[in-house]
């Protein structure tokens, strides 16, 4: 009754061809991302301050749930563009988000290599040299994350001219497994650390963070304070109170301190100079930029699919002797899928260091299980859409995570952590093959044949 | 120069010393072996169901965790195989029944994901019945090796090859001396005209899916008794799918050949280049070789020449 055509009509073609066909769609999308943009923060901020949650609650939202979340959904919409688009499946997504965030973290700490050097006593020492300016905008690395994984994945896409299906799955993982084998053997990749792990150095837009020491006006006129104020987006660093500061007080700006940590000692008059604190973003502003991000995102994936490009990669997709016959370019199509859709995948991976992990083990974070998921998402979402992507990230990050909080429960039953885990799986595993029995299209057909009952009702047809 | 030449020449100048060569060869060439074993039950199920069985690595595992754990019950060896083969089968006819009879004319990559979320299931099933520590497996394997011409050889290696070969001599004449073997072979060319002709549709992929659950009981035998087993079988396993595209999805001998090739290929690769990149290059060269492979072979070794109309 609300939800249909009656009464709109497109009077110009530029209308007709409008990414929204029904005015209510679009009003549904306008206030979806008011609701993402203003009401999530604002209302979490209220709930907080009004002492209805606890503020470790919202954290969790921001940093272990909506965070991974948006990686989730920028990392199927890639995946979306190469297997449900353009019809190649790939089994590497994870290798090459891994790229992208290798990328990001070698142009934000310079693109350091060693220089090894005898000293005089004859043993060698070694120092890291930056070659390019240290990049600190996190919209440039995200970017230049994308463009180094495009042609990563081009490199990667090539043998998809000859090879199909199945066949081709399997030679994608050889990107995984060979990119994954690189995270954890070449060297200069993480910076020459034992560990192997990468951490994101301090990352901030349009503004600054300044540390300073202010003079009180105390009795004796000697107390200092330190004020840290400024525009913080990711990262987080260990900042050393600056001489002569006696006792620490402010922080303003998108930014939170541990300067409790720092002032520890009950003893006001002590002095903390030389003391440690760390400073961090705020988990909203994350939050904000990752989800700009992903919706800048999906805006150009729509528009991309639903012109002249994604018209190819569909036609490549749906029988690519056909698309050839009618002059469509494979190998040129398929390329540009690959770059495309590994674009997307390293903003996903630059987005999962930044944003969601910080710091990260290239082996770890981004082995075969993670590909799958992804894949799994696609899948589950449904091939070929992008609310499909949505959904289905949405469907495979919060299934485990309310497993996970129902598990108090389960334990009290079973009492035994390893069998807990291992339902987790089967229940998973079980879930996985219901869905794919019960509609194999995926959520986003679910969706439409909601749609489609909306418009009817409340007549049966 | 001569260090670039030393380099690419690496996996052949390790025959300078012949024997270090030749048991190079030969730990290759048998592990290659085991490879196939794997591959063997993904080649059943692609041929009989157009199914790229993704669990066939699981199905290694829950094959030895249940001999393992049927061994480590007291039960006698040869009634502990024949348990095991028995929860095969009933396995398949299960599977068959919740899964497989519901997906019916769904696209590859759908049966593909169901077959990782059996996957996923069947792992952490088996290792809620039998404990998810690393189990010893022994079955009668002679340990321990011999040294013809001071070549070292391990009992197990030779083992593994004997069974492969058994097996696979067992497979062919399954295949093509039954009347079952008959039937599998018209639903691996035709799906309707096998079903015109009265073949039953059900009945072959129980029966498919059991002899590819038995087929990955040897292997999960013969991983066990080599590494233990443990989840890791699982992970191994995945090493089957480099060797099924370059010997090709359709193609029993393929799987074979292929495998006898990637486990040659990475034992020399790793041995040669190894050092000179920070090893473990085994992780993934198997895979890069089959890539390049099939750039200038699209169908593998052996298998079906890919004929597209439009």
């Amino acid at each position: 009754m609300f939800y249909r055509e009656a009464g709109q009509f497109y009077t110009t073609y530029a209308k007709d061809q409008g990414i929204f066909q029904l005015k209510q769609d679009k009003y549904g999308l306008w206030g979806l991302l008011f609701f993402a943009f203003l009401v999530v923060p604002i209302g979490l901020y209220l709930l907080v301050q009004g002492g209805v949650m606890a503020g470790t609650t919202k954290d969790y939202l921001y940093n272990s749930i909506l965070l991974l979340l948006l990686v989730n959904c920028m990392a199927a919409m890639g995946l979306n563009i190469l297997t449900g688009y353009c019809g190649q499946i790939s089994l590497g997504t994870a290798a090459f988000m891994g790229v992208g965030a290798f990328t990001a973290y070698k142009f934000s700490t310079g693109m350091n290599y060693r220089v090894q050097k005898e000293d005089n006593a004859g043993e060698l020492v070694s120092t890291l040299v930056p070659i390019l300016p240290q990049i600190d905008n996190p919209i440039a690395l995200i970017l230049l994350a994308g463009a180094v994984t495009a042609i990563v994945g081009v490199l990667f896409g090539l043998p998809s001219l000859r090879i199909k299906g199945f066949y081709l799955a399997v030679a994608t993982l050889a990107a995984q497994f060979f990119l994954v084998w690189c995270f954890s053997r070449v060297e200069w990749l993480y910076d020459y650390t034992s560990s192997s792990t990468i951490q994101i150095p301090l990352l901030k837009v349009l503004s600054f963070i300044e540390t300073g020491t202010i003079t009180f006006g105390m009795p004796d006129g000697s107390t200092k304070a330190v004020s840290v104020s400024g525009f913080l987006v990711a990262g987080s660093e260990t900042l050393k109170v600056p001489d002569g500061a006696k006792t620490i007080v402010s922080a303003s700006g998108f930014i939170l301190t541990d300067f409790s940590k720092a002032l520890s000692s009950p003893d006001a008059s002590r002095a903390v100079t030389g003391e440690t604190f760390r400073i961090y973003p705020v988990p909203e502003t994350k939050y904000i930029f990752s989800l700009a991000i992903v919706v800048v995102f999906a805006f150009i994936m729509k528009n991309l699919v639903r012109g002249r490009i994604g018209r190819a990669w569909m036609a490549i997709r749906d029988m690519d002797i056909a698309a050839q016959l009618i002059g469509i370019r494979p190998l040129a199509t398929k390329l540009l899928a690959f770059a495309v859709s590994s674009f997307f995948c390293g903003v996903a991976g630059a987005m999962l260091l930044i944003f969601y992990l910080g710091a990260l083990e290239g082996a770890e974070a981004f082995n075969i299980n993670e590909s799958f998921s992804i894949l799994f998402m696609v899948i589950i979402g449904g091939l070929g859409s992008i609310t499909g992507s949505f959904l289905g990230a949405a469907f495979i990050t919060l299934t485990p995570i309310i497993l996970i909080n129902v598990q108090p429960a389960i334990s009290d039953v079973f009492q035994d952590k390893a069998l807990v885990e291992h339902i987790q799986f089967m229940v998973f595993g079980a879930l996985i093959i219901l869905f794919l029995i019960m509609e194999p299209l995926g959520l986003s057909r679910l969706w439409q044949i909601a749609k489609e009952k909306l418009r009817q009702w409340p007549f049966p047809y | 120069m001569g260090e670039i030449l030393e380099f690419i020449f690496a996996p052949i100048l390790i025959f300078e010393s012949w024997r270090f060569g030749m048991e190079v060869v030969i730990s290759g060439l048998l592990a290659g072996v085991m490879y196939s074993l794997v591959a063997l039950g993904f080649v059943l199920i692609y041929k009989a169901s157009g199914m790229f069985n993704f669990a066939q690595g699981v199905l290694v595992l829950f094959a030895a965790l249940n001999l393992a754990g049927f061994i480590g019950l007291g039960v006698p060896i040869p009634l502990a195989i024949i348990l095991t083969i028995g929860i095969m089968i009933l396995f398949a006819i299960v599977v068959e029944y919740l899964i497989l009879r519901h997906l019916v004319n769904q696209e590859q990559i759908i049966l593909f994901m169901a077959t990782i979320g059996l996957a996923f299931f069947l792992s952490a099933f088996g290792e809620t019945i039998w404990g998810s520590e690393v189990k010893k497996l022994d079955v009668g394997i002679p340990q321990g090796r011999f040294e013809p011409f001071g070549i070292q050889i391990q009992y197990l290696e030779l083992t593994a090859g004997a069974v492969a070969a058994a097996l696979v001599i067992c497979l062919a004449i399954f295949f093509n001396k039954t009347k079952i073997g008959r039937a599998l072979r018209a639903v691996a060319d035709d799906h309707q005209a096998a079903l015109s002709v009265g073949i039953n549709l059900r009945t072959i992929w129980i029966i498919v899916w059991a002899v590819s659950g038995i087929v990955a009981l040897v292997a999960g035998t013969m991983w066990g008794a080599k590494s233990g087993v443990q989840f890791s079988l699982s992970e191994i396993a995945l090493k089957a799918l480099p060797v099924l595209i370059l010997g090709g999805f359709e193609s029993i001998p393929g799987a074979i050949i292929g495998g006898l090739i990637i486990g040659l290929g990475e034992k020399l690769a790793e041995v040669g280049w190894g050092p000179y990149v920070g090893g473990a290059i085994e992780d993934w060269f198997a895979y890069i070789l089959a890539m390049v492979f099939l750039v200038f072979r699209p169908q593998g070794l052996f298998g079906e020449k890919i004929i597209e109309r439009v």
